[in-house]
């Protein structure tokens, strides 16, 4: 009802034609995120390109993305019309809240966009490269706090991997969770805790001031305008992408997820949105159909295998 | 340039008729959606976003600060008028705002909202202007042990603060610990308390929790007392306007509480509910009229308005200076900057002197512009209180469920506003003050994580709590703060103190 009232109130604003809805992206996470940027995003390009008349976004927040996607699976089965945005995170929490939904219960449509993460420590450690943060480590795994974003979560993933890469106890490391990178910021800039790792976007800014020090990224080649090697370059195999995915309702013809696919298609290429990519600073690793699915499977299992080393799934 | 040339460059752009139409529409539109009970700041922001995509770069921004400002305000006229606080940071305001309301001075209780809120504003806007770059530095001093220590005196402060006893209100505080443990564990992300219900991994929302006790369990309690309810409600007794003795004791409360809400809004991990419950607990102690606290006391009011304003526009300082957005709402700034180019952080003031200084006059015109709009309207915000006590009452529950499910659509949210709400209704009846219930719902997780953080990078050394100067200081205040009173109770001056808590609820 409310909904209705805000809907045409927005309507109304913006003088758009009122047609009828032909997609409806949930994004699973609270105003102001990244699904929830992907998820408007989406939005506003699918509409001024003109593949859909009217869209509307709905938000369901809540434990990494689990709560929409339970509600997704279970209420929009078999309708071609409804979209959810959803990403890396997702895997990670579906494993550590154990969630009787998977993405196995929705139609995966394409990857969209994704980040890398980055290791970094105040300018003033003593820590000048990403060898000397691991033999640190390797010294004293406790000894090394990383500050970083949620437990579970892609950075607290990236430290595991690099410990176990190193051949250090992935159990034994000193992870610092905070909620959100923003506050994790603030600690590795106090010099609270000895490293930090996030998606590279969120540290740009100082590591261009020169307030933190970038050690390592997280990608599987070096990325033009960073100034760091990669994990991979320094001799740990560890590459990790942060993406963000859409995702179709469960229960789809093939004809009907055929032409959501080529919806995405067309938005995916067009230059609405890879405007927006521009201005966001989002990276276009759009990959759709059998190849995704495949990297899909690939990112749940090595995940799983990560979040075990670490304990955080039994 | 200067600084104070670069701001009076923006003040001219953004004074220009056409942009001064644009605020007004955003100012109009913010408190239209934000006066619904339920939608705090955060969620208004991200709802009318796409509204500002359609306008040029500084007309955007300026309609933007307009809707920031103006779900601001609706808020807190929910919250006064209906008792339905939209966000943690107005459920202080509800206390005595909603008291005052009800014995018909809802029209100084709104006046009082917004003029301090324009004086916190506009005195905190000058402050992110010229000190920002200072202040965070400051805050990144603050490290998990010194939060924790915040939070300690915090406690302290809060439990003494509201209730007619200090047992009460410290077994409502702890009521409302219990309820915050619910959920993933943010240092492990175990499972907490959640009986295998996904929706409450989560933990419990504050807000259906705050609308849920204010609201839900005031209707309750005046629907159980039928016809014979001691409360009439008079819409207008007096003038609608402050008097005199209003201005006196509000215009100190507004500086306290902007300087004590712009210095925690700036902290990273300060967010602005912890400046409203502070300042709320020092108008307790300082004011000259103890005996109206609980009954709608002004200072109640426009302290804690203040003080969150203030630390709104505190918020924009490690926004701007770090880019940390803080709080949900600083969350959506940050989205709303980057549809500019605009990356928040270090450099920001070095490279985009316009934009920056651009926004900080436009939040200057858009604070201006929301006193323009609303003092005139707060005769008519009064008048839905001569609404009939069972259609009020009603509506007030519509829009309280309304709000929940529009915040989030699900039958297990709503199933919590009532359970809520029936706990509410009976602590009510025994005599339990709320306000800690929602207090320790906050506070609680904040205190154990920074407790946990600051216990984990130290690998379990106790000491490390003590040794930091500035957490010493803090917790020596608490303990004064826990302390004093029992000394003065042991000499016999009790009765001053037990008139000074007199019940809020």
């Amino acid at each position: 009802m409310k909904h209705f009232f805000l809907a045409s109130l927005l309507t109304g604003a913006l003088a758009l034609p009122a047609a009828a809805a032909d997609y409806t992206i949930m994004a699973p996470a609270a105003p102001g995120g990244g699904w929830d940027q992907t998820a408007r995003s989406l939005q506003t390009a699918l509409q001024q390109e003109k593949i859909s008349n009217n869209v509307q976004v709905i938000n369901v927040p809540g434990a990494g993305g689990t709560i929409g996607i339970a509600q997704f699976a279970s209420q929009q089965k078999g309708n071609p019309n409804a979209l959810m945005v959803g990403g890396y995170v997702m895997v990670g929490a579906i494993l550590t809240n154990n969630s009787p939904v998977t993405l196995k219960d929705v139609t995966p449509i394409a990857r969209l966009t994704g980040e890398y993460e980055a290791i970094v420590v105040p300018a003033s450690s003593d820590i000048k490269t990403i060898g000397d943060l691991v033999a640190k480590l390797k010294e004293n795994p406790g000894a090394v706090s990383w500050g970083g974003g949620s437990a579970g979560g892609t950075d607290h993933i990236l430290v595991g991997l690099l410990a176990k890469a190193a051949g250090v106890d992935p159990t034994k490391i000193n992870y610092i969770a905070f909620s959100g990178g923003g506050e994790a910021l603030a600690a590795i800039l106090g010099a609270q805790v000895t490293a930090g790792v996030s998606s590279y976007g969120e540290f740009e800014s100082q590591v261009k001031a020169g307030t933190l020090r970038l050690l390592a990224i997280s990608s599987d080649a070096k990325v033009e305008g960073i100034d760091a090697p990669t994990l991979k370059e320094s001799g740990f195999d560890v590459v990790l992408q942060n993406w963000r995915m859409v995702a179709a309702a469960p229960g789809l013809t093939d004809e009907q997820k055929a032409t959501v696919l080529a919806d995405v298609e067309k938005l995916a290429t067009s230059k609405t949105w890879q405007e927006t990519l521009k201005t966001k600073g989002w990276a276009d690793t759009y990959l759709a159909g059998p190849a995704f699915e495949e990297q899909l499977a690939k990112d749940v299992s090595a995940t799983e295998a990560v979040l075990k080393d670490i304990g955080l799934v039994k | 340039m200067s600084t104070f040339e670069f701001l009076l460059q923006g003040l001219m752009s953004a004074a220009q008729p056409m942009n001064l139409l644009y605020a007004l529409i955003g100012v109009t539109l913010g408190t239209a959606v934000g006066v619904l009970p339920g939608i705090g700041p955060a969620l208004t922001v991200a709802l009318l976003l796409p509204v500002t995509y359609r306008l040029d770069p500084t007309g955007s921004l300026i309609m933007f600060a307009g809707i920031y400002y103006g779900g601001m305000y609706g808020g807190s006229t929910t919250s006064i008028l209906l008792n339905t606080p939209g966000e943690s940071a107005s459920i202080v305001t509800a206390l005595e705002g909603n008291k005052m309301a009800r014995n018909g001075r809802g029209g100084p209780a709104l006046a009082t909202a917004a003029i301090g809120s324009f004086v916190a504003g506009l005195i905190a806007t000058l402050l992110l202007a010229f000190i920002a770059p200072y202040i965070v530095r400051l805050a990144l001093v603050f490290g998990p042990r010194e939060y924790f220590a915040l939070m300690v005196l915090a406690f302290v402060t809060v439990s003494s603060a509201f209730g007619d006893s200090t047992l009460r209100g410290l077994t409502s505080l702890f009521i409302g610990l219990s309820f915050s443990i619910v959920g993933i564990d943010q240092l492990t992300g175990q499972n907490r308390l959640s009986f295998g219900i996904p929706d409450l991994l989560d933990g419990i929302e504050v807000t259906t929790m705050a609308v849920a006790m204010f609201a839900i369990g005031e209707t309750l309690f005046i629907a159980a007392q039928g016809d014979k309810g001691p409360d009439k409600v008079e819409a207008v007794k007096g003038s609608v306007w402050m008097n005199a003795q209003d201005w006196a004791r509000s215009w100190k409360a507004w500086l306290r509480g902007t300087a004590i809400g712009f210095p925690i809004g700036a902290m990273p991990a300060g967010g602005a509910e912890i400046g409203t419950f502070l300042s709320y607990a020092t108008e307790k102690r300082l004011t000259k009229h103890p005996e109206e606290f609980g009954n709608g006391a002004i200072e109640g009011v426009a302290g804690p308005e203040a003080a969150n304003n203030a630390s709104a526009a505190g918020t924009l300082v490690p926004l701007l200076t770090l880019g940390l957005p803080t709080t949900a709402t600083a969350a959506i700034m940050l989205a709303g900057f980057q549809q500019y180019g605009l990356q928040p952080g270090p450099l920001l003031f070095a490279t985009n002197p316009q934009l920056v200084w651009g926004l900080i006059a436009s939040l200057l015109i858009a604070n201006l512009m929301l006193l323009v709009l609303n003092l005139p309207l707060v005769g008519l915000w009064v008048k839905l209180l001569t609404i009939p006590k069972p259609w009020l009452y009603a509506g007030i529950l519509l829009f309280a469920t309304l709000g929940t499910i529009g915040a989030n659509p699900s039958v297990f949210e709503l199933g919590m506003l009532l359970t809520f709400g029936l706990l509410g209704y009976v602590m009510r009846v025994f005599g339990y003050p709320i306000a800690p219930v929602v207090v320790g719902l906050i506070l609680g997780p904040l205190a154990e994580q920074q407790l946990r953080r600051a216990l984990a990078i130290s690998q379990g050394d106790v000491t490390v709590l003590f040794t930091s100067p500035i957490a010493a200081v803090l917790l020596v205040l608490a303990a004064l703060a826990l302390v004093v009173p029992l000394i003065l109770r042991a000499r016999g001056r009790g009765e001053v103190l037990s008139q000074m808590a007199a019940s809020e609820d």
